[in-house]
């Protein structure tokens, strides 16, 4: 009996209260909310055009086809050219995975030395940096134009993957620095005392642990850095122009009647591999949120 | 300094290590201070399309705060920018507090809350343009089910404009709030339910007056992500209205945008872009000095 008093009721998982009635009912009408941009972007993009003109939007479709789907990967016009959006895909693929390596790569050295080394002057670099992290873009913008112009970077595949680098290094850094200083300090002393140099640590004893962390960095590069938008569309150059920036192109400055299915398909297309990534990671995804929340 | 705090800690010397922090050095001399003081000595000349050395005061602050566009972009950060946090903090804190109650499927809800905030503002933005689509969008579906007179034209109405664009955002980043919530209600300790039962107190007032308090840290955590978000939007008024109908839904980081490299008038668009700087750093510098502060006093203890 006191057990059963002692039991907070949210314990017990089968009663029927009008709260617990509640509780569903609010939470089913959130996940309608949620779902239903998801929902009318697939019915949309099977739907054919002439459908779409009735004006139901729920509505699933009578007659489904793919051809949207088709249109909008190889001959919707992103601006003069109808190539579809497979380029951009190709481009996006480009900047991301060099991208995402680098910032991992500087980030995880920057982490292992500042939570080891701890060189002259490198606390207050670090903790410029994070302020560095609230910077608008809009105030770095400009004068990193002229910088990359200088070095004959601007509008190039380099000069958007050192973009990227260089946004991505503050969350890199700390998440990296977060990591290592939760390892204990008597792995490093081990170390040195066999005689472990800078870059043989780093290599061959903390790498090697830093898998957790190398995945959570992982996603929250390739996320970011595919779904980024301005960046792209200031320093790629038209060579390069990320998928964001060619779906955007596609939809808002096409010339004559518009084609809301393959829009939404490319809409879909677009944003297949972050939700993918997403799907597929589940909670490492959510780890990478949390940690990313630039905590100081 | 720092041998009055902490026991003495020797410092390695190693040339490797002071190698391998020079890109985060030259990073933060150029990329970060560097561009920053540029900016704000670009923003005190007359440059237009070419940075010009000479100096004119705070000329281009006036004819900034004497331009339309700018104070309604203004205004419209400042609409968007409090509804935007106040509606993901309010939905996102329900949200964890209802998946919390130990309910079913919490692992597919939290799916399906959380999965927008791994879309892109971009496509955000051109979905929500589609649904909110005065001829073939929600208003149509509304017209078609017998409401004839509904109106959710929002999207083309000057005045309602900017809130269709705090829907959609809200509808991308309150997900983010849920999750920093939830982890934080993981936290709490259990014991807290059990004397609230004995002592029978409501659930509701539980929460309100001792679960609330006990989140600061998950609450200020997703206030500084959310606030960054605001100021740096940009992509979503891009993608679903192009700052229109008008300028209707003109926020300062596209009107600054659009100054740099539409008008070339960078000595405007560098004032603008100081004094989106200053109020970040107004509002998230005492935000973190507060949350430090506290976070020291708890170590005391």
């Amino acid at each position: 009996m006191t057990a059963a008093v002692m039991n907070p009721a949210r314990r017990r998982r089968s009663r029927w209260t009008p709260a617990r009635l509640g509780v569903y009912a609010f939470l089913l009408c959130a996940a309608l909310f949620f779902l239903l941009p998801l929902y009318v972007m697939l019915v949309t993009s099977v739907k054919p055009m002439a459908e779409i003109r009735l004006g139901t939007l729920f509505a699933l479709p009578v007659q489904a086809t793919l051809e949207p789907w088709s249109m909008a990967w190889q001959s919707a016009c992103t601006g003069l050219e109808c190539k579809g959006i497979r380029g951009g895909f190709w481009n996006s693929v480009w900047i991301v995975v060099p991208s995402t390596i680098l910032s991992i790569a500087v980030g995880a050295v920057n982490g292992y030395a500042l939570s080891f080394w701890r060189p002259r002057g490198a606390s207050l670099l670090f903790a410029v940096l994070m302020m560095g992290a609230f910077i608008p873009v809009q105030v770095m913008v400009y004068p990193l134009v002229r910088l990359l112009a200088m070095a004959h970077l601007f509008s190039s595949l380099p000069g958007i993957i050192l973009i990227h680098t260089i946004f991505g290094m503050p969350v890199m850094t700390l998440l990296f620095r977060n990591y290592y200083a939760a390892l204990p300090q008597e792995l490093f002393k081990a170390a040195r005392i066999d005689g472990g140099g800078f870059w043989r640590i780093f290599l061959q004893l903390m790498l090697p642990m830093s898998t957790p962390v190398i995945v959570v960095a992982a996603i929250m590069q390739v996320t970011g850095i595919w779904n980024d938008f301005l960046l792209g569309i200031v320093f790629a150059g038209a060579e390069h122009l990320p998928m964001t920036v060619q779906l955007n192109n596609i939809i808002n400055t096409s010339t004559g009647e518009r084609l809301y299915n393959v829009n939404m398909a490319a809409t879909i297309l677009t944003s297949m591999v972050p939700l993918g990534l997403y799907f597929i990671s589940g909670r490492w995804f959510v780890r990478g949120i949390a940690s990313g929340a630039v905590k100081g | 300094m720092s041998h009055v705090n902490k026991p003495a800690k020797r410092r390695r010397f190693s040339l490797a290590a002071n190698i391998a922090l020079l890109p985060m050095a030259l990073t933060v001399l150029f990329a970060y201070l560097g561009t920053m003081l540029w900016t704000m000595r670009v923003s005190v000349s007359s440059s237009r399309t070419f940075p010009a050395d000479d100096f004119v005061g705070a000329a281009q602050y006036v004819r900034l705060f004497n331009n339309e566009r700018w104070l309604l972009s203004l205004h419209n950060l400042l609409v968007y920018g409090v509804l935007f946090i106040i509606a993901c903090m309010v939905l996102g804190f329900l949200l964890a507090v209802f998946i919390d109650q130990k309910v079913a499927a919490e692992g597919v809800l939290r799916t399906v809350f959380l999965y927008p905030y791994a879309m892109s503002f971009v496509a955000t933005g051109l979905v929500w343009q589609w649904m909110l689509n005065p001829e073939l969008g929600i208003q149509e579906v509304l017209h078609k089910l017998g409401f004839e007179q509904a109106r959710f034209d929002w999207i083309i109405d000057q005045d309602m404009v900017i809130y269709t664009v705090v829907i959609a955002t809200v509808w991308q980043a309150s997900g983010l709030v849920m999750a920093l919530m939830l982890s934080g209600l993981r936290g709490i300790d259990e014991e807290i339910w059990k004397a609230a039962r004995i002592d029978g107190i409501p659930r509701w007032r539980v929460y309100a007056s001792i679960v609330l308090p006990m989140l600061g840290p998950s609450v200020s955590t997703a206030f500084v992500l959310l606030f960054v978000m605001v100021v740096k939007v940009y992509d979503a008024v891009v993608a679903m209205t192009q700052g229109g109908p008008g300028t209707a839904s003109e926020v300062p980081a596209k009107f600054i945008m659009d100054y740099l490299f539409g008008r070339a008038n960078i000595g405007l668009a560098s004032a603008a872009s100081v004094v989106l700087l200053t109020t970040v750093l107004a509002i998230v510098v005492p935000v973190y000095f507060v949350r430090n502060r506290a976070g020291k006093g708890k170590a005391a203890r």
